[in-house]
């Protein structure tokens, strides 16, 4: 199935989903070296975010978070791509300056029609993503 | 959002990949907050300075960057005195890191004067549009100088930079500018009192744009301190004050009201014996200078006393400056008590400025008490 968003960041990628309907904040949110979650509490604590496609509703905290997202780049345990519900400017601004493909406001749901694990498409260039249901 | 055939050409990388880069955020942030077209700005300032801030992620990006700053900008606090800095107490692995930064920016042409007061070298002008990062100093330009900026972040000033332009949303926008809650205040204010009293509205307004009515006018500095502190304890970018600033009788009064006493002013204050006492956030003026150095006559500093201002201001006080040092105060260039390591080896500071007393807790972890600026003279002397 094909969805209709909004281009936040170009670039296009896929992988398997990984989802929370909690904010995520970049700057000591996650490790930076290893890609794992470690904001106490969260209930993705404990797991790396690398080459998921991470889907989440927005982001929260410092400005710094945008830095972070690049760091994790090139340490090689970014998300391969990224779904919002609504993009703020600290995630559109890390995903742009690290060449992680980004998209938000999708047609639908992206958390009714996604599951966790399910391999997601990402197409941040002309602004859609493509999954397999069912 | 609406671009042109050039800002169209940068986007799809014909001018470079770090144009190119710093168009998509811009064009990004645009189409987040439903601007409809790109205004080209006089002069950014740009946020994410301090080694201690950015960290080793926001070198390593800034690092990436290829290209020249098309307008006229400038940094935000660095982490340590530029030449000063082993004085201070930073050691020589953080100064090697933040010279690096420094080196980066310059090289991108941005002017390395690390100031959150930049409106002292080059005052905006009235309707001036912007792109600057430092919260009080967003606060000042908008609301005493009537000049044009959102609150923006490090990357986005510095991509507004490279490409001369800022997304035409938010505080760009005349309908945006209108106060949306009366602060009415019966009690008269000096000095601290008016960080004070930000420190207590900020918490409440949040991100909207507060009208007040003072019996006193405030001066200029006393302008400073009350946005600095509201843009801290709250993420105002906006104030008006009635019959002050420039902007303040243009609109409607707003019906939501709000109204502060003698005790939400005084709750900011009191504290213990303190190690530091720090003055200069936001960095001083001429005028604070001298004030302080005089408040300082004749009185020799026992407890460790910074002044913080630009180098710029210190150049242009030298008088003021050799008096305060005579009294074994430090004054201190570059850098602030907020963003610098040096403040970490204090336990308890005290400040004159409601920013500061918002963040030294959470960025410095010290304690910190608010005093006018008498009472931290006085304090620091004893």
């Amino acid at each position: 199935m094909k969805v209709k968003g909004r281009t936040i960041s170009k670039g296009i990628a896929s992988g398997p989903a990984l989802m929370t309907s909690q904010p995520i904040s970049f700057l000591g949110g996650i490790d930076p070296p290893t890609g794992q979650i470690v904001e106490h509490g969260h209930e993705l604590e404990g797991i790396s975010i690398k080459d998921k496609v991470l889907i989440f509703p927005h982001g929260k905290g410092s400005t710094v978070g945008s830095y972070v997202m690049y760091q994790l780049k090139k340490n090689g345990v970014a998300p391969c791509a990224i779904i919002n519900l609504r993009c703020e400017a600290i995630i559109a601004i890390g995903a742009i300056i690290s060449d992680i493909p980004a998209v938000d406001q999708l047609e639908r749901n992206p958390f009714e029609i996604i599951h966790d694990g399910d391999v997601v498409l990402v197409n941040g260039i002309e602004g859609y993503i493509e999954v397999d249901i069912g | 959002m609406h671009l042109t055939k050039e800002e169209e050409a940068i986007y799809n990388g014909e001018f470079g990949a770090t144009k190119q880069k710093a168009m998509e955020i811009l064009v990004a942030l645009g189409d987040i907050y439903g601007a409809e077209s790109l205004i080209e700005i006089e002069s950014a300032q740009i946020s994410g300075v301090s080694y201690k801030t950015i960290g080793d992620a926001g070198l390593e990006w800034i690092s990436s960057l290829d290209d020249r700053v098309k307008v006229p900008a400038i940094l935000n606090p660095a982490g340590m005195d530029r030449e000063k800095w082993s004085e201070m107490g930073v050691s020589e692995e953080f100064a090697a890191k933040q010279k690096e930064i420094l080196k980066v920016y310059e090289r991108l042409g941005v002017s390395l004067e690390c100031t959150c007061t930049p409106y002292y070298l080059n005052p905006p002008a009235f309707g001036a549009h912007l792109a600057w990062a430092e919260s009080s100093a967003v606060a000042y330009a908008n609301s005493v100088l009537g000049a044009r900026t959102n609150r923006e972040a490090g990357p986005s000033a510095l991509a507004a930079a490279l490409i001369g332009k800022t997304p035409c949303y938010g505080l760009h926008l005349d309908e945006n500018r209108a106060p949306e809650v009366l602060v009415r205040v019966d009690i008269e204010l000096h000095d601290a009192d008016y960080g004070a009293l930000g420190y207590a509205v900020g918490k409440i307004v949040g991100d909207k744009v507060p009208l007040f009515r003072l019996p006193l006018s405030p001066s200029k500095d006393e302008l400073k301190a009350l946005g600095a502190a509201l843009g801290a304890s709250g993420a105002v970018a906006l104030y008006h004050v009635k019959d002050v600033t420039p902007e303040s009788g243009n609109f409607d009064v707003p019906t939501e009201c709000i109204s502060v006493d003698s005790e939400d002013i005084k709750k900011a204050y009191g504290g213990n014996t303190p190690d530091l006492v720090a003055l200069g956030c936001p960095h001083c003026s001429g005028a604070e200078l001298s004030k302080i150095a005089d408040l300082l006559e004749g009185k020799k500093a026992r407890t460790e006393l910074w002044i913080c201002t630009s180098r710029r201001v210190r150049e242009q006080n030298k008088e003021a400056v050799t008096r305060i040092e005579q009294c074994g105060a430090k004054v201190i260039c570059d850098t602030c008590m907020v963003v610098s390591p040096a403040t970490e080896k204090f336990k308890r500071v005290m400040v004159n400025s409601g920013k500061a007393l918002q963040y030294l807790p959470s960025m410095c972890g010290v304690d910190a008490m608010l005093a006018n600026t008498e009472d931290c003279i006085k304090t620091a002397c004893d």
